[in-house]
């Protein structure tokens, strides 16, 4: 008996510390990109660059289009995104019947989720820039990329107004409110940070996405800077492909550079969203 | 004022109405779509040739075996990293790790989930390759492992996070009842969650895999983008290319209406089937496990 | 004329739960009303149909008429809003939206567009009067509601109610979380309150009941067995079930 325990213990004991090797053999390389990038990208960050534009075919100069171009590309893709994403997670939540249609549009929300993102690019070119003569342009990046956001806006919204307790709504509607007043009254300031974490999280991916916006949106060397929606733009993922695979003689520090800014770009999405989660927990009134 | 009041009402429930409907409209559009743009790559190249092994569009070689070939091998290679590490990681931020331990690392994993595919290819073509190919010493770093590696990182957040889900909705009771009879906490894992957690830890594996097979960039510029059917296990240190790569790499030379231009459609088409079945299997256990609890606790 | 006269109505849930059978009942007003019974006997379904709250569940069969002044209230061309002002809750566990005191009272009022500031603060003060809470908490209006204890809490409910100046007031077990100092400030309220409004209360126990009833009835599995003042239904019921219940021979 006394054995057979010491043995089962022995067998924890290599099983925990297996575990944790693999879990940290994990983690290692993530703190590893970030530092790697930080210290090779560092010396290229200087005003110029971030606030100058290319020259020289992209090998001196800035990327200043490239930053404008991924925040006026963030920001169609909220605007698209943003409303109906939330539009539905509110019928999901709080109007729709449990029914047939309504495992239909569960369905195909997770599918949209699963559609890999140079299939996106594809359906962008194909409906947005040919069909809808749109033409390279932010419009059709936003709407494509927009698309691609949904799904997570949709589940991350639904779930940040499934977790306000339902007795709020039943309490609403005993005092004479409607489905919509207890809605936008009560239901929906209530979740508004789980919702806000959940579109900065889902318009953070949809920055640093390469594959939609390659045939709907980029340009790689336009030396000013976009004018309207229906103009192409640079980016930066696919700056940085374009510079680290097609340009040869490409000074190094200029491609860690460019990593580094959009490497703060998506993160300082991720710490907002961090951030507004965390403190919201802390005030919640229930 | 009551009756300005419904009539609002009514508008606003249309509109909310709508939008939940719009993602079948969305999905709808997709495939139509691609089916509009890709089936006539069917009527202007004859099936055999899908179906062979040689991929050169150039010529009007476009079998597409190599492709999906690629895709599979890298997909493979990715799994069969991302699961151990991802399940090893889940089970231990579940079940081992301290309470702050897990509050420091989550964020860290989602971090990793944010990173752009771009970004990971990038330090993958300029470090990952060379190193691997010293110490393999191959002809050339760009290679399927190389892909399998990074995609692996790649798809580990995705399971680590649904999987760590899944093992903390395992209701408390069942470690107990476990830990009551003098199981060691170990045993309890392995016997007890993880069995309890099956379909979601299931889940969580699927949408890996359908994070790799999806992966675009990052294959692109580490895996060689050589269209060469891989055969065997050696063929993991020789360079592939997947069907993502494929269609990111030459849509931008293609001329709209051009049997090539057809093709890439189809292979998009392919693309959203894989992954629709991935979806919807891996929906469909996670609505049945949840049947099943409801059955169980009601 | 009696406030609310429920005749043969019957409902039934799609799960089978709660269903009530042909229960008629006159309801006087100015008067405490109380429904009392064993668990699952319809009470509470019994208090939904009177302000439609029980729109909201699964109802799958519905007859008989429940008149309200003399308008049947489940008629389809009723102002349900209307009339859930007109008619109003209190819950079982105190459930306080997530503002602050002064907010979760002027929430009724905000909904139904009152506009006239003076009416909504002058309503929040008498309310707050009426419920026997105004002078624990007319210093912190605008602090959150949630850091009021249970009790009070439960007060705040019943103000909230009050605020919309119902002429019925529905109570489901509204002091089965409450200490008993708290219940019996709830109670006192109700006393004082019966003067200007219909009380039909769902008691958690039955000495509650015997407490405060001026009408009993006594719902057992759907059926409506017995109605009596409060005086003779609990020393001298007249149905050997009431007797049985009321005595504590089951429950």
């Amino acid at each position: 008996m006394k054995s057979s325990s010491h043995h089962r213990y022995k067998q924890q004991q290599f099983g925990f510390s297996l575990l944790t090797i693999m879990t940290f053999l994990t983690i290692i390389p993530i703190a590893g990109v970030v530092i790697y990038i930080l210290v090779l990208g560092a010396p290229a960050i200087n005003w110029e660059f971030i606030f100058g534009f290319p020259r020289g075919g992209m090998r001196e100069g800035g990327i200043w289009p490239a930053i404008v171009g991924t925040f006026y590309l963030t920001l169609g893709t909220a605007a698209f995104a943003v409303p109906i994403g939330i539009g539905a997670a509110i019928y999901l939540s709080e109007y729709a019947p449990d029914n047939k249609a309504t495992r239909l549009i569960r369905i195909a929300i997770i599918n949209l989720a699963g559609i890999p993102s140079v299939v996106y690019g594809l359906f962008g070119l194909g409906l947005f820039v040919l069909f809808l003569q749109f033409g390279t342009s932010i419009l059709a990046g936003s709407l494509t990329l927009s698309i691609m956001t949904l799904p997570v806006i949709i589940s991350t919204t639904e779930e940040a107004l499934k977790s306000v307790p339902q007795a709020f709504r039943t309490v609403s509607i005993s005092v004479g409110a409607t489905k919509w007043q207890t809605i936008r009254k009560i239901i929906l300031p209530q979740a508004l940070p789980g919702i806000l974490t959940g579109v900065i999280l889902g318009l953070e991916r949809a920055a640093g996405e390469t594959a939609p916006i390659l045939f709907t949106v980029a340009a790689f060397f336009l030396p000013r800077l976009p004018s309207s929606p229906l103009d192409a733009t640079m980016a930066l993922p696919y700056h940085l492909f374009v510079i680290s695979t097609q340009v040869p003689g490409m000074p190094i520090e200029i491609q860690y550079g460019t990593a580094l800014v959009l490497l703060v770009f998506v993160l300082s999405m991720n710490i907002i969203a961090t951030t507004i989660r965390s403190r919201a927990r802390a005030r919640r009134q229930w | 004022m009551d009756k300005n009041i419904t009539r609002r009402e009514s508008i606003i429930t249309f509109f909310i109405k709508s939008t939940g409907y719009s993602a079948i409209v969305f999905v709808g559009m997709i495939f139509v779509f691609l089916l509009l743009e890709g089936l006539p790559a069917i009527q202007k190249v004859n099936l055999a040739t899908l179906f062979s092994s040689r991929w050169y569009p150039i010529e009007d070689y476009f079998g597409l075996l190599p492709l999906i070939g690629g895709s599979l091998i890298i997909t493979l290679g990715a799994i069969l990293i991302a699961v151990p590490f991802g399940i090893g990681t889940a089970v231990y931020l579940s079940e081992i790790a301290p309470r702050w331990v897990r509050d420091l690392m989550k964020p860290f994993i989602e971090i990793l989930g944010g990173l752009p595919s771009v970004v990971l290819g990038f330090l993958g073509m300029l470090i990952l390759s060379p190193f691997l190919r010293k110490l393999l010493e191959l002809p050339t770093g760009l290679t399927a492992l190389t892909g399998s590696i990074l995609l692996g990182g790649i798809a580990i957040p995705t399971v680590v996070s649904v999987a760590e889900d899944a093992l903390d909705a395992v209701p408390k009771s069942f470690r107990d009842a476990s830990l009551a009879i003098g199981a060691t906490e170990w045993q309890t894992i392995w016997r007890v969650t993880l069995p309890a957690a099956r379909s979601g830890v299931l889940t969580a594996i699927m949408l890996g895999v359908g994070r790799a097979i999806g992966e675009t960039m990052t294959v692109m510029m580490v895996t060689g983008n050589a269209p060469i059917l891989p055969k065997g296990i050696n063929d993991l240190f020789s360079p592939v290319r997947t069907m993502t790569a494929t269609i990111a790499a030459e849509m931008g030379e293609v001329a709209s209406g051009s049997v090539h231009y057809h093709v890439l459609f189809l292979i998009g088409i392919v693309l959203f089937l894989i992954s629709l079945i991935v979806n919807i299997t891996a929906s469909a256990v996670v609505f049945r496990q949840k049947k099943r609890q409801e059955r169980i606790l009601s | 004329m009696n406030k609310i006269s429920i005749q043969n109505f019957s409902l039934q849930y799609s799960d089978g739960t709660e269903s009530l059978r042909n229960i008629s009942l006159d309801i006087p007003a100015n008067q405490i009303t109380v429904l009392f019974g064993p668990a699952g006997g319809g009470k509470s379904s019994l208090l939904r149909v009177l302000n439609r709250l029980n729109d909201l569940a699964d109802v799958i069969h519905q007859e008989g008429k429940v008149l309200l002044d003399g308008e049947d209230v489940l008629s389809p061309k009723i102002d349900v809003i209307a009339l859930r002002r007109k008619v109003g809750m209190v819950f079982a566990r105190p459930v306080v939206l997530p503002f602050s005191i002064r907010k979760n009272l002027t929430y009724g009022l905000e909904v139904a567009g009152e506009k006239d500031s003076d009416r909504i603060n002058g309503s929040v003060e008498n309310s707050l009067q009426q419920a026997a809470l105004w002078d624990e908490v007319k210093d912190r209006l605008d602090d959150p509601a949630i850091a009021l204890s249970g009790g009070q809490q439960q007060r705040l409910c019943l103000a909230r109610v009050l605020a919309l100046e119902p002429e019925v007031i529905l109570l489901d077990e509204p002091t089965s979380g409450l200490d008993p100092i708290s219940t019996g400030k709830v109670e006192e309220s109700l006393q004082g309150l019966k003067q200007d409004y219909t009380i039909i209360l769902v008691p958690h126990s039955v000495q509650q009941a015997a407490r405060t009833a001026d009408l009993a009835a006594f719902l057992l599995q759907g059926e409506l067995v017995e109605v009596a003042s409060g005086d003779t239904m609990f020393t001298n019921p007249r149905d050997q079930r009431t007797q049985d219940y009321v005595q504590g021979r089951f429950g």
